[in-house]
């Protein structure tokens, strides 16, 4: 059930990324050329996902636990430290480069193109890369949520 | 470098359809839509069924386009008009920042700015910024 569940999920997710467009890097990088080819879709993208997930948020923690779980599993770290704007600003620059984020690549990857699976498998390596300096900075390796 | 149509109502659509899958999630398994989050979960699971749920989501997020193409006649556009070098340094860099940063556009631009996270919305407008930046550079600073 859970599996079916999240499955299902995955495909509503799946289906809204490729019809908002961040799917595709061509319209990703426009929204963020102001002072070019300047599309501004992405707005509507945000402000639509955003809002609507406000809204859920506030009527699913009304509950005491989500349907499959004890309880919920939120991310807890209150600290605005280096590492998070750091971090933060690496991923805008290789965005802006690539114009793919993971959210936007992993639906992508249904289309079947080449460039896609590049994208994410470059995306694993720095995953992995990450992790791997993390671990070796001692008495400091906060994993990703 | 080519021009894309404006779509406010697809876009809109979809981030609603994102909204609503980000809300299932938590209603369901009680944890945030972070693309960056489940996918490196995947790789160290702290159990089989952690494993499970990661591996569905991911598979279900795959089949969003063939949906899409079987509804409307057509796979969603991805259109890549950078180099492969590019698309592959660029991999690269949002895996080390969004590992760093501890998250995306998906998990802190959607799900932690709705749970008015100070995190996700200092996260937020830091990558933003840096990515309007890093296009304007690349497109209108060096040219290419």
């Amino acid at each position: 059930m859970k599996v079916i569940a999240n499955y299902l999920i995955g495909v509503v997710f799946g289906v809204g990324i490729s019809i908002s467009g961040m799917a595709n890097p061509a319209k990703v990088l426009n929204f963020f050329d102001i002072a070019g080819t300047w599309d501004p879709s992405l707005i509507f993208v945000m402000g639509g996902a955003l809002v609507t997930t406000f809204v859920g948020y506030k009527l699913v923690f009304g509950l005491k636990a989500p349907i499959f779980e004890d309880g919920f599993s939120l991310p807890t770290s209150r600290m605005i430290d280096a590492k998070l704007v750091g971090g933060s600003a690496v991923f805008g620059i290789g965005w802006g480069i690539a114009g793919f984020c993971p959210g936007g690549a992993l639906p992508a990857l249904g289309t079947g193109r080449w460039e896609v699976f590049a994208f994410v498998a470059a995306l694993l390596c720095g995953i992995f890369l990450a992790k791997f300096i993390q671990s070796t900075t001692a008495g400091r390796s906060a994993a990703a949520p | 470098m080519f021009e894309t149509a404006f779509t406010p109502w697809a876009s809109l659509a979809g981030g609603v359809l994102i909204g609503v899958a980000s809300t299932l999630l938590m209603l369901f398994v009680g944890r945030v839509m972070g693309a960056t989050g489940v996918l490196a979960g995947m790789f160290q699971p702290s159990s089989g069924s952690d494993f499970a749920w990661r591996a569905a989501l991911l598979a279900g997020m795959a089949t969003g386009p063939a949906i899409v193409w079987l509804l409307s006649g057509e796979m969603p556009a991805v259109d890549v008009p950078i180099s492969a070098i590019a698309l592959v340094i660029g991999g690269l860099v949002v895996g080390v920042g969004v590992t760093f940063g501890s998250g995306c556009t998906s998990g802190h631009g959607v799900c932690g700015m709705a749970r008015l996270s100070p995190r996700s919305i200092v996260a937020t407008l830091t990558f933003m910024a840096f990515t309007f930046a890093t296009v304007f550079i690349i497109r209108h600073v060096i040219g290419a």
